[in-house]
């Protein structure tokens, strides 16, 4: 029981690690190997996840609309986007015509390889992390909002008027929300004095900052929320595929596994997003301790790093898909009113008091 | 005219065709949407994409079975489609419906504006992005459907209604299905008003959007929930009672609102008077005939008869000019969709894309009508 | 969001009909028109005397009756039908025929599973082989 409970990622990884180091003498050829061991176990990990995520909004909305929900291929359905992706991709990849090839080829991998740099910095147990980066939070907020590129390309290259209209609206949309999550993000990084995003989880080692940090975290909690519903693009935030309106935006030419990569990065960007919010405020792996009840923290530490990762993000990503299946769409104007006029004033005004409150001490 | 406008006349302007297939048009609507950036110039619909001539098809059917192809013009009042249709042939033929059959008639017509104001909460909710109402809207209308299965034998497209009265008495179970799903129905509003009319975010994208003044309303001959909303006392249940409405207790339902909120509002009231009509008459349906007897052969005297019913959508009239044959020499349906969707291009103008489809929503379009 | 929340726990609410699974168990309304059916009796008799009182009703053309003449016991001739054909892909299920029979022969099945490969398939002769007209139906 004892060895089940010890046992962890950084373990494992050490040992594969060492093990590696034995077999292989060269250490150039070392580096490649453990670069594409651990970019494939990357890349199979974020396609079962986003297989599961898939499976499990399509739950999530059933449940919530009293449906059952996907219940044919596999015990209760759960095989059921295998299946969707087997049938993309025997689907013909059609190209329109009139479109710019080459970039609405190029468009889907841009968004897909853009979401899945994101992934890189983030710490998913104790001691596991892919690159421990110095500068993980910029490094995130700028990478995610590259992949409004892609779906302006995509949008462009398409050649339809539909398309085009998503992809206005999307860089509308993404540009300034990006606004909010930088300033929300940049709270904590005030509070916690680093932009290391494993540093910024060692911080929260004596209680998370949406503990600590008292009502303007909790503000800049939501806000992050909020602001980053809206920049992946997901209702209620979802003008930039908003089917009622304009049939499907920026992807409404594309068919087969193109399609299936705009929503594979959907999903990772979900992922993202909502490990980004439980590594910043919700304390990443850290176990959840209340003050000086040791015996409670003791029982606590018991549960794997990853354990307590992974039930924070389904957390909040549960919390999004719950946003999407009860709200409805805003406009584009309400949209872009809601951003400039409630939540970067309210962001800049609550960074003002993050600061004061880091100068004075006045958090745990 | 029309050739000149199809080119784009200005710069950063352009043309898109909302329809025939568009997830927002419900059916083969097809719009033609001049837009700058993100804000509409000018809408014009073009008609025709379903057109299945009932008109001309009621020439040579006989005045029995002319009434159930009206059931596939507005699929979603079809009761009240095949009541008016009956309610001329008695009109010419001058019979005296039985009571019995006259409450059904209008428990039944009640019931289908029920259904279809149903139909439409969840799609407007569809429309504007939020995909569950749809189907807390579909559990009652399912009920609903449920009561006309068991009496009628069809869910959509009852053929119940016939000249003379109904096709068959009522399901002995008829009166505690109807009770039963009327105390749900009045259960389960505070669902409607918690996840739509209480939400924020919808009421900001319906408020101010979409208005149609009292003037434009009776210009473009609006009728409905659509002019009701505009101030217009349009209700033909009040105005020309017919089935025994004259002597029913409810309201016509106002709002001088004239927006897409005041067209919401007045659909969700009348959601509720419908409910209270049923629950008026449920209990005493009078007892007797469920039809009078009518000769094999229904011959309307020489002439030209009108009749006009109150669907869920509007006014719908039916003029039959008959030179005395067992089938009508003209039958002319004056469909309430028509009316309104005239009206959409005039509202339409100025708004946004998003505001184009909440007003398509809230007008509540059935295509198959416009065309018929 | 309330609401959602609650129904997302609420599991027992869910509505929907699970339906081939629940094909064994599935029970129509006794008056839901699936299709138009000649009722036969043990005695593999059945009420249609051939008065084609529902091909005039019905608004689709969808039934055609063919009848015979038959040499009665005493001598006369009778019509008697032959075959009821029945166009199902051309029917609205309106009922009309149903109402307009004058000797109830004709009733609404409750079966709602058409779907065929082949359109032929849906015209349908609806009277049995050898079956005939039961006794004092026609007075």
């Amino acid at each position: 029981m004892k060895i089940l409970l010890s046992y962890s990622f950084s373990s494992l990884a050490s040992k594969i690690s060492t093990w590696l180091s034995n077999v292989i003498s060269n250490e150039m050829l070392l580096i490649i190997t453990k670069m594409l061991i651990l970019g494939i176990s990357l890349l199979a990990f974020l396609v079962v996840l986003c297989f599961f995520l898939g499976y499990m909004e399509r739950k999530v909305a059933a449940f919530m609309e009293i449906r059952i929900g996907p219940n044919r291929v596999g015990p209760k359905g759960s095989l059921q986007i295998v299946a969707d992706t087997v049938k993309l991709l025997f689907k013909e990849g059609l190209t329109p015509d009139a479109s710019d090839k080459f970039l609405f080829n190029l468009a889907p991998f841009i968004v897909v390889i853009t979401s899945m740099l994101v992934v890189a910095p983030i710490a998913y147990a104790k001691d596991f992390q892919l690159w421990d980066i110095s500068i993980g939070v910029l490094y995130v907020s700028s990478i995610s909002s590259m992949g409004v590129i892609g779906i302006l390309m995509a949008g462009w290259s398409s050649s339809n008027k539909y398309s085009l209209i998503g992809a206005m609206r999307s860089g509308a949309q993404i540009v300034s929300y990006e606004l909010s999550i930088g300033l929300s993000l940049i709270s904590i990084v005030i509070l916690s004095g680093s932009m290391s995003l494993s540093e910024i989880v060692q911080s929260q080692a004596n209680g998370w900052w949406i503990f600590k940090g008292h009502i303007p975290v909790i503000i800049s909690f939501v806000i992050f929320i909020v602001a980053s519903t809206a920049e992946i693009n997901r209702a209620p935030f979802d003008l930039t595929e908003a089917e009622q309106e304009l049939t499907g935006g920026f992807h409404t030419e594309y068919s087969g596994m193109k399609f299936a990569m705009f929503l594979l990065s959907e999903y990772i960007n979900l992922f993202v997003v909502s490990a980004i919010a439980a590594t910043i405020f919700l304390g990443g792996w850290m176990p959840f301790h209340i003050g000086s009840l040791n015996g409670f923290n003791h029982l606590m530490d018991y549960i794997p790093s990853s354990i307590w990762f992974f039930a924070k993000t389904f957390l909040i990503i549960f919390i999004i898909m719950w946003f999407r299946w009860t709200f409805p769409r805003l406009r584009i104007d309400q949209l872009l009113n809601l951003e400039w006029k409630y939540l970067l004033p309210i962001s800049m005004v609550n960074i003002l008091l993050v600061t004061i409150m880091t100068i004075m001490g006045w958090h745990f | 005219m029309l050739l000149e406008q199809n080119h784009i006349t200005k710069e950063g302007e352009f043309v898109i065709n909302m329809g025939p297939q568009h997830p927002a048009t419900h059916g083969v609507l097809h719009l033609k949407v001049w837009l700058d950036g993100e804000t509409i110039k000018k809408v014009e619909p073009h008609l025709g994409y379903i057109h299945r001539s009932i008109e001309k098809m009621c020439e040579r059917l006989s005045y029995r079975q002319f009434i159930f192809t009206t059931s596939r013009m507005d699929y979603l009042s079809a009761h009240i489609n095949n009541q008016a249709c009956a309610l001329v042939v008695e009109k010419a033929l001058q019979l005296e419906v039985p009571p019995r059959a006259k409450a059904i008639r209008i428990i039944m017509a009640e019931l289908t504006r029920l259904a279809s104001h149903q139909l439409w909460w969840a799609c407007m909710g569809l429309d504007l992005g939020a995909v569950t109402p749809f189907f807390y809207a579909f559990r009652e209308r399912e009920a609903i459907n449920e009561i006309w299965e068991e009496t009628c034998g069809a869910r959509l497209t009852q053929n119940y209604i016939v000249p003379g009265g109904v096709m068959m008495d009522t399901h002995p179970n008829f009166r505690k299905r109807v009770k039963d799903v009327m105390k749900q129905i009045k259960d389960k509003a505070h669902e409607y008003e918690e996840l739509l009319t209480g939400n924020v975010i919808f009421q900001e994208r319906l408020k101010g959007v979409g208005y149609l003044s009292r003037e434009d309303a009776i210009s473009y001959g609006c009728t409905g929930p659509t002019a009701r909303a505009s101030g217009i006392n349009s209700d033909i249940r009040k105005l020309f009672p017919y089935d025994g409405y004259e002597q029913i207790k409810f309201d016509e339902v106002l709002n001088s609102g004239g927006d897409c909120w005041a067209r919401y509002l007045v659909r969700i009231e009348e959601m509720k008077q419908s409910v209270s009509i049923i629950e008026q008459l449920i209990d005493i349906i009078p007892e007797g005939d469920f039809q009078v007897k009518t000769k094999n052969v229904i011959k309307l005297p020489k002439g030209d008869f009108y009749q006009r019913v109150e669907t869920a959508r509007g006014e719908l009239g039916v003029y039959i000019v008959s030179d005395g044959a067992a089938s009508p020499y003209r039958c002319k349906f004056r469909s309430p969709n028509l009316s309104n969707l005239s009206a959409i291009p005039k509202i339409a103008e100025g708004a946004k894309i998003g505001d184009l489809v909440a007003i398509m929503a809230t007008v509540d379009l059935v295509i198959p009508d416009i065309d018929r | 969001m309330k609401l959602t929340g609650y129904y997302f726990t609420h599991l027992k609410e869910i509505v929907t009909e699970e339906y081939p699974e629940n094909r064994s168990t599935l029970k129509m309304m006794d008056r839901f028109r699936g299709e138009v059916l000649i009722q036969h009796d043990e005695k593999n008799e059945h009420r249609c005397t051939g008065c084609q009182a529902c091909e005039i009703a019905c608004p689709n053309g969808t039934i055609k009756i063919i009848t015979k003449q038959e040499i009665q016991a005493d001598g006369k001739k009778k019509k008697r039908l032959e075959a009821f054909v029945y166009h199902l892909d051309m029917c609205t299920l309106c009922n009309l025929c149903i109402v307009s029979c004058p000797s109830d022969a004709i009733v609404m099945g409750q079966n709602f599973e058409h779907s065929v490969y082949d359109k032929k398939q849906l015209k349908k002769i609806l009277n049995n082989p050898g079956s005939k007209l039961m006794e004092g139906v026609e007075e």
